[in-house]
Formats: structure tokens, sequence, C-alpha cells
């Protein structure tokens, strides 16, 4: 293992995040905390309790993975493709390291920066509303396995993107609308049919599921099946990352 | 001693149907100074792709080192450092951070000292904190050659390294390319700057039209393909070469103000005495003598154009 290069692609990416700390971490904990103005405080306070959850309290899950599926794909995505953009690339591509490595550097620091920022909104709502974790190891999986995850599927977007619209526009039409459809500000047992089954296709909403359950020990779906579901969508991301590799796809000629 | 570098019979064909490269072979010695020349297109690119690792082969291999670029890429790529003719830099990092990574990159652990000495040798130890893209063009360039540098590589690519450099900055570079060699660096190196060749390396190879026309030693390339000639300013015009000089390979030149001669390979020196005897001997005086021979660049054009004719006439279609 070239761990030396693990090091440099990691370090490198990192150093990127902290010269854009405004952008990378403020960011997205001044807009989470819009929404607990809004959701939380204001409107949160003339709602009922769902699953004998306070509102407030209820969206939090749900917001920290929105946050978490967006900064996750925008940082991987961008910090693989901005040497393609500018060239640089080619060094990565001319250097002594395996696919695997070149993946452990960039999803590894787009995770890490994921990570971070999920801790930091979390922080951040505690200061609205009082927080519970029930269950503390399922919460930080959860979380970690949802960066990587999505840290991956943002590489493949900024292997496939040969443009800035598009680096932007999935995120944009996919990701947001399904993470706000997925359950972020609701429970799906509030849906009526068939909307509900509908939204049993939309992977995001295992994920909100999931990671909620390991604060309030409520969930719309099973927790298994929401640790089995993201497990799933990582290794489906981590077998398209591989092709691209074996085959050269938008990275070699 | 094993070539550094073994091409065997590669081809490239790119998905678009381009042929870059047509069955190319070559051994690259160790320690040498290699000059890739050939016009814009004719594959020169392509061929330091594929043995870096930017570009997958069609068919054919490459061997660095011993090591086949595609098979054992890992042992192939430590070897090799590539600056690319694009400037291609990062933005917002600092010069030294840039060529750390570099380093990283390649499997080295950090070394300060070694980053320090690369800096300094490319007059970049100044601007170590700076960020690259406060930087002009040539200061670029250097800093791309320091990245390249920064895992102390056995085999240095340089695609068109003078391509928008100025004169002290292509200078320097010479320099720097020649402490390489000392080093016992292998240095191959494609151009348009017939002069760079001509100044550096040991050898030459043509490429054209993805094929190499051919590979020579640059003396014994000049030696063979290169023409020498003697022009002889007359005193007086004359009308028409006199009888007497007849046979003798000179011609008239410049409406008579000139007498021309080319040089058959071979002993240069017997021939000079022979000609000034005859000259002597026919009467004929001159006010001046001057020699010229033909540079690297001459020869590739000749090469080149050739190609072309070959190809024109229908000889030697690909």
């Amino acid at each position: 293992m070239n761990h030396h290069a693990i090091a440099a692609i990691y370090r490198f990416e990192m150093a990127r995040t902290f010269r854009t700390l405004v952008q990378s971490i403020v960011a997205p904990v001044i807009s989470t905390s819009l929404y607990f103005v809004v959701f939380g405080s204001a409107i949160g306070a003339r709602m009922t309790e769902i699953d004998g959850v306070s509102y407030g309290a209820f969206i939090v899950p749900g917001l920290v993975m929105l946050s978490i599926l967006t900064e996750s794909i925008s940082n991987a995505s961008f910090g693989i493709y901005m040497p393609k953009w500018s060239g640089t690339i080619y060094e990565v591509l001319s250097a002594p390291v395996t696919p695997l490595e070149i993946v452990l550097g960039y999803v590894g620091a787009a995770a890490t920066k994921s990570v971070l920022i999920g801790a930091i909104i979390l922080a951040t709502a505690g200061f609205f509303v009082p927080l519970q974790v029930a269950h503390p190891v399922v919460m930080v999986a959860f979380l970690v396995l949802t960066s990587v995850t999505f840290s991956l599927f943002g590489f493949i977007l900024g292997v496939w993107a040969d443009g800035f619209e598009q680096l932007q526009i999935v995120p944009l039409l996919v990701v947001t609308p399904l993470a706000f459809l997925g359950g972020s500000f609701y429970s799906i047992h509030m849906l009526p049919e068939p909307w509900r089954t509908i939204t049993l296709f939309n992977p995001v909403v295992y994920l909100i599921s999931g990671f909620r359950w390991s604060f309030y020990g409520v969930s719309d779906v099973g927790v298994a099946t929401s640790l089995l579901m993201t497990l799933g969508f990582l290794v489906a991301c981590a077998a398209v990352v591989g092709w691209i590799f074996r085959t050269g796809y938008r990275l070699k000629a | 001693m094993d070539p550094i570098i073994r091409i065997s019979q590669l081809s490239k064909t790119y998905a678009s149907g381009l042929h870059a490269l047509n069955s190319v072979s070559l051994d690259i010695r160790r320690g040498e100074i290699f000059a890739l020349l050939g016009p814009n297109g004719a594959g020169k690119t392509t061929l330091i792709g594929i043995t870096c690792g930017l570009v997958r082969p069609t068919s054919g291999t490459v061997l660095a080192g011993g090591h086949d670029v595609v098979r054992d890429y890992r042992a192939a790529r430590r070897l090799i450092g590539l600056v690319p003719q694009e400037l291609t830099t990062d933005a917002f990092e600092t010069v030294t951070a840039t060529v750390t990574f570099s380093r990283g990159l390649f499997g080295k652990p950090r070394d300060p000292a070694r980053i320090e000495r690369v800096l300094r040798q490319l007059s970049l130890w100044d601007k170590r904190n700076d960020k690259i893209m406060t930087l002009s063009g040539g200061m670029k360039r250097r800093v791309m050659i320091a990245k390249a540098l920064a895992h102390e590589p056995q085999i240095l690519f340089l695609d068109e390294p003078s391509a928008g450099v100025d004169v002290e900055l292509r200078r320097d570079m010479w320099d720097m390319v020649r402490a390489l060699r000392e080093e016992g660096v292998t240095i191959i190196l494609t151009t348009h700057y017939i002069e760079e060749a001509e100044e550096m390396a040991d050898r030459v190879g043509v490429i054209n039209h993805g094929e190499l026309v051919l590979v020579e030693d640059k003396h014994a390339l000049m030696r063979k393909l290169g023409r020498k000639q003697l022009t002889l300013e007359l005193p007086e015009r004359l009308e028409h070469l006199p009888d007497a000089l007849a046979g003798s390979g000179l011609e008239l030149s410049g409406g008579g103000a000139e007498l021309v001669y080319v040089f058959a390979p071979g002993d240069e020196r017997e021939q000079i005495t022979g000609l000034l005897r005859r000259l002597d001997a026919a009467g004929v005086a001159f006010r001046n003598l001057h020699t010229q021979q033909s540079s690297l660049e001459d020869i590739f054009v000749d090469l080149v154009r050739g190609d072309r004719a070959r190809e024109g006439a229908g000889v030697g279609e690909r």
C-alpha cells in the first residue's frame, strides 16, 4: 500500500477544506440553523409531537442527513473534477498509485469533512432543541457510512461530469428532492397511499429512518433494513468506481 | 547494458479512429538524453502518455526499468517523472505544498531538505510560500519541473519543455538537464525547437505520422545527413565556370559572384586541398570563403518533407 500517496491526497484535499472554511463549514451550519429557527422554533411550536418526539427534535436527524448528503456529493465531486478540469489529474494518473489508494485519499477526505459537518450541525442543533442519542454507536455508524457512500457517489459524479453545470445539477435536481421527500421533515407514516409505498423506493428514506432510530428509537422502516439498504448503495457505488478505473472511463484516452 | 526504456511494437488508435502510433519500437539507453522530434500530431505526446500511464496502449508493450508499464505499473511509475506540455498547475496551493504533494504521491516519505534542494536548483526557493496562481508562466513551468523531480526519478520526460519559456529559463533548464544527466538521470524530451535537441541530445529520434522515421546518434546523424557547403566569394563576376574546373563539383552561384561546393561525405580536408589547388591552376582568385553546415533543423525538415513527398507520390503509404 502506497500510504504516502493516500496521505498526500488526503492532506491536499483537507487543506482545500480549511482554505475554504467559510464555504465548507460555516455555510452549512448557518443554513441548518435557519431550518431550526423556521421549522423548529417558529412552526415547530405549533406542531404536535411525532412518534412521541417534539417536532424540532424530530427533524434533527433528517437535517443532518440532508447536509451530509449534499456536502459529501459536492466535496467529492469537486475534489476529483477540479484536477480533471485544470489538467493536474495527469499527476495522479501517472503516479504509482492503485485505484483503491486514489479513492481512499479523495473519498476519505470528502467523508471526513462530511462527518465533521455532521458533528457541527448536531452541536448547533443542541442549542435549539433538547437532543438525546439513544444508540450512539449506531448513530456514528450511520453518519460515517452515509458520508462514505455519498462521497463515493460524488466521486463518480465528478469523474462523469464534463462541465460545472452537471456537477451542480445532480445534487440540485436529484439529491435534494430525494432528501426532502425522504422523510427529513416528516414521518412517511403521515403520507397517504400510494405515496407511502412510492416513497419506499427512495433510498434516502432508509438513511434518514435508520439515523433517526439511533436518536429516538423510532423509525419508519426497520433499522436492519436501513443498514442493509445503505450498505447496498455503498457496494453499488464501489462497483461503479471499480469499473471506472478498470475501463479508464473519462480518465484515460 | 539493458535499456532503461524498451518500447516494442507500440500502437495506439484512439476512439475517434485516429492512428496516433503505428508499431513503434524504441530503446532508450540508461543515462542518455534522447530527443524525440516530430511535427504537431506526430505521436510524441501519445508515446509519452502511454509510457507514463495517461494513455492506454492499443497493442505493444513498454518496459521501464524492466517493469511493464501496464502490468507492473507501480514499479514502473516510481522511476518516472513527467513534465507535460500543457502548463497545468494548481492555483491556490503554495509552491512548497504542491511539490511536497508530488513527492508523497509517488510514495516517498516527506523530506523537506530534498524539496529545498529542488526548489533552490530551479530558483524557486524565494517563491516557496507563494500561491502558484501568482507566478508567471515561466515560474509555473519551473514548478512543474520541481514536481516531477520531487520523488527523485531515474527517468524524466520533458514534453516540449521550452514552449512559452523565455531565453533565460531555457538556458537554465538546459543546464539543469545536463546536471541531471550527470547524476545518472535518463532524459527524454520532445521538442519543436531543434536547437534544443542539437544543444543537448545524445541521440535523436524523428517521429512522423505515428511512425519512427529514424533513431540516430546526433553527431552521426549530422555527419550522415548534414550537408556541408563551401562558398567562395569572387573578386569579379564570372560569366561561366572555367573549363579547367569542369567536373570539380564547383558551381557558379549568386549571378556569377560566388562559387559553391557541396562536400561529399568523407575527408573534407582532402577535398578542400584538392579544390584550392585546382582553383589556383585555373587562375581563379577569391576574396573570401566560408563554410556552412546544415543544422538538425534542416535535416529534420528534409526528413519530414521527404516523408510527405513519398506520400504524395503514393510511395510508402501506410
